[in-house]
């Protein structure tokens, strides 16, 4: 068996593709499975759709491509998390749950730095983060 | 009898601030001078130390009075952006805890539960400035006929917002592991199982009671910085205790003293006072806190010397031992392994993450140190020392 591959990703439509069932062809003709983490999908008006997708790595490539053709854009929900360093009060408490190290401590300031491109968009730190510090911004 | 080489007062402290000529140095800046200098030499140059903390104090809470209403009502329930505040005092005074949650909040029912919002926020939001919703239930008397009361309030709106905090800057704390076979949600933040990570909260050589761990100079009516004002200390805090193991520096090894602190909540910043909402365990405070240290004699600036090489937090279960109050030290490390990122426990290398922001805490000293040296900020001796242990025992 094919080992599962899994990645959050934020899918951006634009007016004209809105109504296109595109939910549905990833799951029946990639055989991806999936879980809504966001929606904002107007009828006839642009919208965002966060979702997680598990499958083979093949068949994630080969549905990405084909959200590509269709017109979609589709980046990762890494690109989506962001800190809002205004109430960021550098605690740590979000160290013991980012894996990735996209959030670590500088040893010489002792602030806590936030790399995104270490983030792996888990959403994690969103919820422990304390301060509420952690967005995802899907605008 | 005094038989100190340098010998300071109060008094002469205050004058030199005045002139603009104290000289302060921070937590930090000092253990380079005492270990350049020695003790005595370091007693005579420097003034005042000064010291930070920047962490969750659930242990906190505001008294706010909303003036009388009319027609008058004796709150006996009162809701502040629908969080319950205590209100079992008189008419229009009421109390509101950090970690009381909102109404309808589904609190540990998904677990872990979020806690977007309680009395940290409610206290972080009227420093702000920003619009409270103020509910009030009595149940009616012939002089406060009313039963029913609801305005939308600032704290300037308020009579008076006084912060009182019978719990904060615990001198020392321990360190939290999970040795069970599940993550766990804890004040002490998240515990992965089998060790997988420690979490520890307190600024070590730059916190405020671990410089001065006999209480020599810090006492009631001392001074300090709270949550970005000035403010004072009241009382020991609740859970005080200076019976406790310490090193050879009269450094408590454990959790030990403790202050409880009070201020004029309409001069505090959010800034310094922050909500905050703990995974699966509940709403807090985050407090800023700042003691200074006035230097009357080479012993006490010893103390304030101390780094964090020396100071020692004990380590728990927290997966097993300590729910079920059954707490007892499974290792100990110094505050310098806790905040190198890594700790060795058992053979096995763990990671660690801080729960107190070292960054603010060290901000905190500075802010404190300008203010005295701007000649802002004056020492005042205190009116009775808080009881603490005998040096050398
Ligand atoms: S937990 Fe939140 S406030 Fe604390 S350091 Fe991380 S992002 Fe900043
Ligand atoms: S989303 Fe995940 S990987 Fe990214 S910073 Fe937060 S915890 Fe780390």
């Amino acid at each position: 068996m094919e080992e599962k591959y899994s990645q959050k990703i934020v899918i951006r439509y634009t007016a004209e593709i809105v109504d296109q069932p595109i939910v549905c062809r990833l799951a029946r003709d990639y055989d991806l499975d999936f879980n809504i983490l966001h929606a904002r999908v107007l009828p006839k008006r642009e919208g965002v759709l966060a979702l997680d997708l598990t499958g083979t790595k093949k068949n994630f490539d080969r549905g990405i491509r084909y959200l590509k053709e269709s017109g979609l854009r589709v980046e990762p929900l890494s690109k989506s998390v962001t800190r809002n360093l205004d109430r960021c009060v550098h605690c740590g408490a979000c160290l013991a749950f980012c894996s990735t190290g996209a959030l670590s401590i500088d040893p010489s300031t002792m602030q806590v730095m936030f790399d995104s491109d270490r983030c792996s968009g888990c959403s994690i730190c969103v919820k422990a983060c304390p301060a509420r510090a952690m967005e995802i911004n899907f605008l | 009898m005094n038989t100190h080489a340098v010998s300071k007062t109060y008094q002469e402290i205050n004058r030199k601030i005045k002139e603009g000529k104290a000289v302060v140095v921070t937590a930090e800046e000092i253990i380079d001078i005492v270990e350049k200098k020695g003790e005595v030499e370091a007693a005579r140059t420097v003034d005042v130390v000064t010291t930070g903390t920047f962490g969750l104090m659930c242990s906190s809470g505001a008294f706010l009075n909303f003036g009388h209403t009319s027609p008058k009502i004796k709150a006996t329930r009162v809701w502040l952006n629908n969080v319950p505040a205590y209100g079992g005092i008189a008419a229009v005074d009421c109390y509101i805890g950090a970690t009381a949650v909102v109404e309808d909040d589904p609190l540990n029912s998904i677990h872990p539960g979020e806690f977007n919002y309680g009395g940290g926020h409610v206290i972080e939001d009227l420093v702000a400035g920003n619009m409270i919703k103020l509910r009030v239930e009595g149940y009616g008397t012939d002089c406060y006929p009313a039963r029913k009361y609801e305005k939308s309030v600032t704290i300037h709106d308020l009579r008076d917002a006084i912060l009182f905090n019978p719990r904060n800057a615990y001198q020392n704390y321990n360190c939290a592991v999970n040795m069970s076979d599940r993550t766990i949600y804890t004040y002490m933040g998240v515990l992965r199982p089998m060790m997988a990570n420690a979490n520890y909260s307190t600024s070590g050589q730059l916190s405020p009671l671990l410089n001065d761990p006999y209480f020599l100079t810090i006492g009631i009516g001392t001074r300090i910085f709270l949550g970005g004002a000035q403010g004072y200390i009241a009382w020991q805090g609740t859970q005080h205790n200076w019976n406790v193991e310490r090193g050879q520096n009269g450094v408590p090894r454990e959790g030990a003293g403790t202050i409880a602190a009070i201020g004029n909540l309409k001069e505090m910043s959010p800034q310094w006072l922050v909500g905050a909402s703990v995974l699966g365990y509940g709403v807090s405070l985050y407090v800023g806190i700042g003691v200074p240290i006035p230097v009357l004699n080479e012993e006490i600036v010893r103390f304030t010397a101390v780094k964090d090489d020396d100071i020692y937090a004990q380590i728990y279960d927290y997966g097993v031992d300590y729910p079920n109050g059954a707490a007892k030290s499974v290792g100990e490390a110094s505050y310098k392994e806790l905040r190198s990122g890594k700790i060795k426990l058992n053979g096995k290398k763990i990671d660690t993450a801080p729960m107190s922001s070292y960054y603010k805490a060290r901000e905190i000293a500075y802010i404190l140190k300008e203010w005295i040296e701007r000649g802002d900020f004056l020492l005042s001796e205190p009116h009775q020392l808080i009881p603490s242990g005998k040096i050398g025992n």
